[in-house]
Formats: structure tokens, C-alpha cells, sequence
């Protein structure tokens, strides 16, 4: 991406917008986190504004970090008993409605994250919000300000229950119609809570709650240090295997 | 006598085969008159980004080809992308030739479906069995290189999966196949992959002539398409719009030459755009992308057969080690076990990868907290924006137009519904 302006985007992000927006430069993907109270007014400066012209909303999806950074098989220590060859962890697709996890690892669960483009200014801009209260997670809608946004925010909604406060037409989009649950939460199973068959005698589909598939996980959730792709990039650079 | 007339609603989908697939579509109507259009969508959510997030990171890049199950390589090509972005890691430059060569066979593949099933939805037959004629040859490349003629599964984080094979797959006699026919069919496939594409590629410009020659001029075709549609550049930025219904409405904006990936960078080749924005424009701009793409090809045709070399990097953490080193070498075999078993870790970080798909920008938002699988995966397609905006578009429009519209959107219901 070539920078078609004499500051950097996160220079003139910072002298716009001060101490409103957190921002961070990784591998040339500028990000922005930002206080839902405060997401109007900025992304209609970031649409307007002849130095931003973000005039495309290119994406819009929910995160749950409900359980990010754990792992379920615990590498660092071995009992005399070795290995629980990682059956335990309660990470996705390892239980069932009744067994999901309850308790919230980070001080909020929910964000919305945006990513803008500029055509005029060849750039893109992500935008982080999170949600307050994980119970009523809630983030006003820029429905008005990129009217394209709308099907993403229905997305959102229909699948981690973050709510667009604004949105003309909030329904769900994805899932089935009656659906209940948003089951792209980190706690909804992966085998699902109802699953449907045809019923001979009813002479209809019928739902019922799911018993043909278990919970199963082919390879457990493992957090390595990253000293392992190190020793990967010296081995490369070692030539040890031709010694 | 007064006769009151009430505006009605009429159900268009999802078993409809203007409906390319799985789209409901609740239409009010006033007489033949478009009110309102809601499309219900869903119908084909299978929770892909949610799978992901259940499995190793290489064990997803079969997923990717069911999203846009007409343009597969290129949905694979961000999410490796992605990968490779927060691994820090870049695939060998042959493997990078090989990726632009084949993200363009996949544009054409994707145009050629795209052409024949919208003049099909039109009124228009000959042209799809015309293009099924050369998407057959280019689904044997397709085959050929990976195994399938669909579901390629082909690029991998750091390369892709093994080098482009030295013989190309022949035509047996058969009750179909036979005689001067079969010798036809045979003739290009003589040698190499390569030669088969050069062969190709030296044919195709003409083949497309013959597509243009069905339509292009073809008063119909016209009359159903010219001044139906109308985005305007404003109207196809606030709607998220990307690709041909980008460029369509007049906006030079191409990701292989703003944002330029894989090898792009060195190739030589035209963005074609719009001027009215209409559905006759973006026919336009397909076809000519077409010959652009067949362009491409040739000139990754001419650098892959002079100059051979790795398609994957040497890193044993994220590609597998050779079979004749696992004989020999105990950390070979090791980092087999491991990649197989458990796969690799990817250090913590988001990004997100966007490609020039056929239809428009295809773009992956990873987060990753270290871990061996994914913690979010979100999959940005572009056929899920151009849809929502269809209200918009095709209001005062006639009944018949709302199909020459979900026609000119290109969608693909793999990718809409995830």
C-alpha cells in the first residue's frame, strides 16, 4: 500500500482525533480502538474529511474473546501420570449446552471491528469497539453514514448478539428462521443445541434437541512459545540438515 | 364498475433457477412493478468461520473452496495469506508465479460460469454450453495440478502444494471420445501442463470473440441488460461494493494493481472500466477481464517454464519435510508427526488479507492469540455486500430485471452464506 500523503495515517489519525482513539501500527495495518460513544462522530470524520475519505465500509464483524490466550492441553508441566492427551479444556466443539463455560476471562467480551477503505487514498483503516456490558452488548449502528453496512451489522447481531443500537432493521440473517442463541459465541456448542428431522408420523420436520452427533475434538487447542518458530527461522538459516 | 388493485407479495426462490442457488427472495410487487425487495439469505450457512475456529489452520484450507465454489483458488489465496502475514513468512517466488497463474485460470473459470449462466437466466442458451466448452479444459488444469476439479485444496501457507506436473492428463477412447475427435481433443495435451496453457491461452481470445459475437451486439441481449441496473460511483462505494460492480460504474479500483500481491506487481495488464454502470457495462467488463486474465496467464506461462525452483518454503514448522528425508532424517520425521498432528502455532496478532477475487474483494480477518487453531476467522465476501444492496437497486424496476440483476451481481449463495 503506498502512502499517497506526506504524514503517515497514524500521525494524522493522532493530530485529528487525540487521546478518542488508541492506535496501533502492526505490518502496515493501522488499527484503531475507540469507545462506542464515540464512533459516530469519528467515523463521520473518517468518511467526510478530505485527508481520511474512508468512503467504503469494506467489512464489519463481531469477536467474542470469551477464552482467548487458553490453551487446553497445559505443556509446561508433566504429572507422574504424562500427558491427559488433551480430552479436558473447554475450548469450542468440547461441550455441550449444559457443560458450556460460564465464567469471563477478560474485563469485556464483545467487539464490533470495522475495516475501512479509502479508494482516493489507497489505505485502510480497522476500527476496534468494544462492548460495555457483556450481558447487553450494545454498539450504536453507522447504518446512516455507509448504508452497505447493514447486512454485516445483521450478521453480528445474528451471530454473537451484539446489538446496532440505530440499525433500521435488525433482524436475523444467517440462521434459521425461530433460531434462538447466537452460535458464533465462544460458549455455544459446536454440535449445536436442536438438530431437525422429517417425522413420518407427524408428516412434518420436526426439531428436536441434538442426540445423533457428541462432542468431539481431533486435535487439541495448544499454545506453544513462540521460541518455536525462532528455532524454525535458525534451522533454516543452519543448513542443519545437510551436515 | 371500480375495481381496487392491491399490491402483492410474491415468493422468488430458493428453488428457482434464476436464483443461482439458494436465494429467497419476498418481492412486493405493484402489478409488474418492483416496491420492495427482501432477500432472505442463509439457506447454505454452514458456520464455516466457526469450523475454523475448531481446527488447525491447515485444516481449513478445504473450506475455502466451498465458500465461492466457482472461483476456489482465490478464497484459498487469502486465507494462506492471512496465515502467512502473521507467520511472516513468503512463499518461494515459483510458488508466487504459480498462485497469480492460477488465480487467473479461476477468473476465467469464474467469468465463463458467470457469462453462461446469466445470458441462460436472460434467454440466451447457447452461450453457457459454449463456455462449459473451455471450462472443461481449464477444470482438467485445475485437475491435473491438484488432484480435483473443484475443491483444490492446492495453496498452502508458504507455497503451495507440490510443482506443476510434467504431463498432462489425456483423453481415452470412448464411445464419446473417438477417431479425429479424440485426436483433436489430444492434440494440445501432448507435453506439459504448461504447453497445454500455452496452447490454450494462444486459442482463447478467439473463443471469447465468439462469446462477444453471441451478445454483445445481439439486440436482446441489449434490450434486457443496456440502462437496466444503474449503480451510480457514489451508490457502489457506500454499498461496499467491490470488483466488476466497482469498475463498472466507472472506478478504476483493482487490488492487483493498488494493492498488488503475489507477482502482480510485474505483470502487464489493463483494468477495464465502465462508464454508464448499468448491467450491459459490467457484461463489458467481465469479458474483457477475460482476455486480461489470458494475458496473465501467458506471461506466467513463459516465467514458470524458464525458471524452475522451490514452490515451498523450507521451514519444516509450517511445510512438510520430503518423503525421502523422513527415511533418513529423525527431525524430519519429527516435524512430520507434529505439522500432521498438531499443526503450528501462529504468533498472536490480526490482519487482514484481501484479494482480487472475481467477483470482487475476498478478504480474511484473522485474529490469532498463539495458538494451533484460529481464535477468529471472519470471512469478507464480496457477493454478501453487492446482495444487500439489491433493495436499493431495483426498486421501480420490472419483475424480469430483478433476475438480470441477481445475474450481474455474480452471486454464488457458498459465499453469501458462509
Amino acid at each position: 500500500m503506498t502512502d499517497t500523503q506526506k504524514t503517515s495515517l497514524a500521525e494524522r489519525l493522532a493530530a485529528r482525533f487525540g487521546d478518542t482513539l488508541k492506535i496501533s501500527v502492526v505490518r502496515n495495518e493501522a488499527t484503531a480502538e475507540l469507545a462506542a460513544a464515540d464512533l459516530l462522530a469519528v467515523a463521520t470524520a473518517l468518511r467526510d474529511e478530505p485527508g481520511f475519505r474512508f468512503t467504503e465500509l469494506v467489512d464489519l464483524c463481531g469477536v467474542d474473546y470469551l477464552g482467548y490466550g487458553q490453551a487446553e492441553w497445559d505443556t509446561t508441566d508433566v504429572t507422574s501420570t504424562g500427558f491427559s492427551r488433551g480430552v479436558e479444556g473447554e475450548a469450542v466443539g468440547r461441550f455441550d449446552w449444559a457443560d458450556r463455560p460460564r465464567d469471563v476471562h477478560r474485563p469485556r467480551r464483545f467487539a464490533s471491528v470495522m475495516h475501512l477503505l479509502s479508494i482516493e487514498h489507497n489505505q485502510r483503516l480497522r476500527l476496534r469497539v468494544f462492548c460495555e456490558d457483556d450481558s447487553l452488548p450494545l454498539v450504536p449502528s453507522v447504518c446512516d453514514i455507509w448504508p452497505g453496512v447493514n447486512w454485516f451489522e445483521r450478521e453480528s447481531f445474528d451471530l454473537y448478539g451484539i446489538i446496532y443500537d440505530g440499525h433500521p432493521d435488525l433482524r436475523r440473517i444467517l440462521t434459521d428462521y425461530g433460531f434462538v442463541g447466537h452460535p458464533f459465541r465462544k460458549d455455544f456448542p459446536l454440535i449445536g443445541n436442536v438438530e431437525v428431522r422429517y417425522d413420518a408420523e407427524q408428516k412434518r420436520v420436526v426439531y428436536e434437541p441434538v442426540t445423533s452427533v457428541v462432542p468431539r475434538v481431533g486435535v487439541p487447542r495448544v499454545i506453544r512459545d513462540d521460541a518455536d518458530l525462532m528455532q524454525a527461522k535458525a534451522e533454516a538459516a543452519d543448513d542443519w540438515r545437510r551436515n | 364498475m371500480a375495481q381496487e388493485i392491491r399490491n402483492y407479495t410474491m415468493n422468488f426462490g430458493p428453488q428457482h433457477p434464476a436464483a443461482h442457488g439458494v436465494l429467497r427472495l419476498v418481492l412486493e410487487m405493484d402489478g409488474e412493478t418492483i416496491v420492495r425487495a427482501d432477500p432472505h439469505v442463509g439457506l447454505l450457512h454452514r458456520g464455516t468461520e466457526k469450523l475454523a475456529e475448531s481446527k488447525p489452520f491447515n485444516q481449513s484450507i478445504g473450506y475455502m473452496d466451498r465458500l465461492d465454489y466457482v472461483s476456489m483458488m482465490c478464497n484459498e489465496h487469502a486465507y494462506v495469506r492471512a496465515i502467512e502475514n502473521l507467520l511472516g513468512i513468503e512463499a518461494p517466488e515459483r510458488a508466487q508465479y504459480i498462485r497469480t497463474m492460477f488465480d487467473e485460470i479461476t477468473r476465467i473459470l469464474n467469468h465463463l460460469m458467470w457469462v453462461g449462466s446469466n445470458a441462460l437466466d436472460l434467454g440466451a442458451m447457447a452461450v453457457f454450453l459454449y463456455a462449459f466448452r473451455e471450462r472443461e479444459e481449464l477444470m482438467d488444469v485445475y485437475e491435473a495440478v491438484s488432484g480435483a476439479r473443484m475443491h483444490a485444496a492446492y495453496y498452502r501457507p508458504g507455497g503451495v502444494y507440490r510443482d506443476l506436473p510434467e504431463q498432462m492428463s489425456q483423453y481415452r477412447e470412448s464411445p464419446w471420445h473417438k477417431g479425429k475427435d479424440l485426436k483433436r481433443l489430444n492434440s494440445w495435451r501432448e507435453g506439459s501442463m504448461l504447453d497445454f496453457l500455452d496452447a490454450f491461452t494462444d486459442d482463447f481470445p478467439k473463443k471469447v470473440d465468439e462469446y462477444e459475437e453471441l451478445l454483445t451486439g445481439n439486440r436482446i441481449w441489449k434490450q434486457r441488460t443496456v440502462g437496466i441496473g444503474v449503480v451510480s460511483p457514489e451508490q457502489a462505494q457506500a454499498w461496499g461494493m467491490t470488483g466488476a460492480m466497482l469498475r463498472g460504474s466507472g472506478i478504476a479500483w483493482d487490488l492487483r494493481k493498488k494493492q498488488p500481491y503475489a507477482k502482480y506487481a510485474e505483470m502487464d495488464f489493463d483494468i477495464p472500466v465502465g462508464v454508464q454502470g448499468d448491467c450491459y457495462d459490467r457484461y463489458l467488463v467481465r469479458v474483457e477481464e477475460m482476455r486480461q486474465s489470458n494475458r496473465i496467464i501467458k506471461q506466467c506461462v513463459k516465467w514458470l517454464k524458464a525458471n524452475p525452483g522451490p514452490v515451498m518454503v523450507e521451514n519444516y514448522k509450517v511445510a512438510p519435510p520430503k518423503r525421502e528425508e523422513m527415511k533418513e532424517s529423525m527431525e524430519a520425521l519429527i516435524h512430520h508427526f507434529k505439522l500432521f498432528t498438531e499443526g503450528y502455532g501462529v504468533p498472536a496478532g490480526e490482519t487482514y488479507a484481501a484479494v482480487e477475487a472475481p467477483k470482487g474483494e475476498f478478504g480474511c480477518y484473522l485474529v490469532s492469540d498463539g495458538a494451533n487453531k484460529p481464535f477468529r476467522v471472519h470471512l469478507r465476501a464480496p457477493g454478501f455486500a453487492h446482495l444487500s444492496s439489491i433493495d436499493a437497486i431495483v426498486r421501480g424496476h420490472l419483475l424480469a430485471d430483478v433476475v438480470a440483476m441477481i445475474g450481474t451481481y455474480d452471486l454464488v449463495f457458498g459465499e453469501v452464506d458462509r
